[in-house]
């Protein structure tokens, strides 16, 4: 039997105090849970979420039985995080385009669309937010805080924000911060928005139309970077979409799809323009560049790492180059300064960044062993 | 190694409470062993997924690293022991790994199968490479790149300027003190800087 899944809202009206010094009021968010909460709520696990994905975290809806959760290969009943054993709670961010208050959204302050207007939003601030939804579901102390990529930064991030509200913390395919090649891509992404004649410097929605173009290269470029070059080669290689009848099978032309990935990248760039805000890519990417829990400690990332106090769990992948192995070890490295409990795996999966939301045997049976130790140390009471 | 006598032995040369890498730890049953009745912490270190699974699985902190890329994690003197227990035939450079214990580890212990065992010296007399308990491997299929003997190793750490604390021999899970180079399958040291 499949995981049902509901989502559901919570409104906060006191204001959220954001890093940029701005704070936002009256928003909500939107989360879903999955399991149960044990009699001494020891049983949350809080998971977190990346550039393009949801509350929507396992099972599916019943009226749409197709609508699988992003990590529900991950998450359900008897999965490597077990819903049977653990209350699970997947959460959308401030500033998201699937539930949580975000660009598209009125701001009670003036009555008006946020759109563009809509504050800078940090992973700190996230983590706060949910911070306070944790509170208002009584949730004192997480068994585990979790994420891959960006969900990975809110997961370390929580990890110095509420260092005493977690016993473990599993941080997957992420990075104590971007390097300058991963803010270049971002930069590369938003430029392809914000230069969108449809973008109407981020108050498109007045005019009714949305800056597609711009998302769909937002999209692409993206796409790229999360694959590895072994998996796009295996995948499409030199494959032509329709080989005409010529010696080389070519159409020489310049603007037509010529290359099965060319094909690819434009169908997942048509795809995403028609459900993600350009508004929200915007401010998700901007969190990701932001992210840096060194920089106040002039870039020593074991003295940021000094105030976590739980256990770690790190998983990174071998072929991914968005959030190399090398910045994991970056992390393992700072909590072994600070004598931390870690574990660190390295899976040899050829998928590149996407290799995180992906089934690999390695993956899932060490995520399953890390979980199976929690379970046994809730000491069964789930 | 998971005879339990060896690991015992082992442990005995570990102080109550040190803090502990166990370079090359395999499914971390000695840091488990460590853990549980010697108060011991830290992490192991082990390249191979399934022995890495099994760490988890035991709830041991195990670290998914190539030893044949260094100790760059890990800051100087910064573990109170350092194993390698049967991790030594299995490196590319193990003069480095041996530095770098060192350099990491207020104490260095060393445990590899030797080669100059009365044993592998008959099989050797032979004409043939010797298959045993400790070498259980046939010479054309085996993980092992390197044999080496009692008596070479204390020759390498005198070369790189390590004190011997203890060295002895270890045959059938008993410690071996005389002639250890000739009666011991296994050679033991315990080293430190000078």
């Amino acid at each position: 039997m499949r995981l049902i899944a509901t989502p559901q809202s919570m409104t906060f009206e006191a204001p959220l105090p954001l890093q940029s010094g701005a704070s936002i009021r009256g928003y909500s968010l939107s989360y879903e849970t999955y399991g149960t909460l044990n009699a001494d709520k020891s049983n949350a696990v809080l998971i977190c979420h990346a550039l393009n994905a949801s509350h929507h975290v396992a099972g599916v809806y019943a009226d749409q039985p197709d609508n699988a959760g992003w990590w529900d290969n991950m998450i359900g009943p008897g999965k490597p995080l077990d819903t049977d054993r653990f209350f699970v709670i997947g959460v959308n961010n401030l500033g998201s385009c699937f539930g949580s208050t975000g660009p598209m959204h009125v701001n009670p302050d003036t009555g008006r669309v946020y759109g563009a207007d809509f504050p800078v939003v940090a992973v700190a601030d996230w983590v706060n937010a949910q911070a306070r939804l944790l509170d208002a579901l009584g949730i004192e102390q997480l068994a585990a805080v979790m994420g891959g990529s960006l969900g990975g930064m809110q997961a370390l991030s929580w990890t110095l924000q509420y260092p005493e509200r977690m016993k473990h913390a599993v941080v997957v395919a992420s990075a104590p911060n971007l390097n300058a090649e991963n803010i270049a891509f971002n930069e590369v992404a938003r430029r392809a928005i914000v230069t969108d004649p449809d973008f109407h410097d981020g108050h498109f929605y007045a005019h009714g139309v949305v800056p597609k173009r711009g998302l769909r290269i937002a999209r692409m470029i993206g796409h790229i970077t999360y694959l590895s070059d072994d998996v796009m080669n295996e995948k499409f290689g030199r494959e032509l979409r329709s080989a005409v009848n010529s010696a080389t099978g070519y159409k020489y032309s310049t603007q037509d799809v010529e290359f099965q990935i060319e094909s690819y990248l434009r169908y997942q760039g048509d795809k995403f323009s028609e459900y993600f805000d350009a508004n929200t890519y915007l401010l998700i990417t901007r969190a990701l560049d932001y992210f840096d829990p060194a920089r106040t400690f002039g870039g020593d990332l074991s003295q940021a790492l000094k105030r976590a106090i739980c256990k770690f769990l790190l998983v990174s992948f071998t072929t991914d180059w968005r959030f190399s192995p090398a910045r994991s070890r970056e992390i393992v490295k700072g909590l072994i300064d600070n004598q931390r409990d870690v574990s660190y795996a390295e899976i040899d999966a050829p998928h590149g960044h996407d290799a995180f939301l992906l089934d690999d045997e390695r993956y899932m049976n060490v995520v399953r062993a890390y979980f199976g130790q929690i379970a046994n140390s809730l000491g069964g009471a789930a | 190694m998971s005879d339990p006598l060896i690991m015992q032995a082992i442990a005995r040369l570990v102080p109550q409470g040190a803090r502990v890498l166990d370079l090359g730890c395999g499914d971390g049953a000695l840091l488990a062993y460590l853990q549980e009745y010697k108060g011991c912490t830290g992490y192991g270190v082990e390249l191979d997924d399934a022995n890495v699974l099994a760490c988890v699985q035991r709830g041991v902190n195990v670290l998914q690293l190539n030893l044949d890329q260094g100790l760059k994690v890990f800051a100087d003197q910064s573990f109170d022991v350092v194993l390698q227990i049967d991790t030594l035939q299995h490196l590319r450079n193990a003069e480095v790994m041996l530095r770098e214990t060192a350099r990491v580890g207020k104490i260095g212990i060393v445990a590899f199968p030797n080669f100059a065992h009365w044993f592998n010296r008959l099989s050797v007399l032979r004409g043939r490479m010797p298959v045993t308990k400790r070498l259980p491997y046939q010479w054309y299929d085996t993980p092992n790149i390197r044999v080496g003997t009692f008596a070479d190793f204390a020759d390498l750490a005198c070369k790189n300027d390590l004190q011997v604390l203890d060295a002895f021999g270890l045959q059938h899970g008993q410690e071996v003190r005389l002639w250890p180079n000739l009666m011991a399958g296994t050679a033991v040291f315990k080293l430190q800087r000078r």
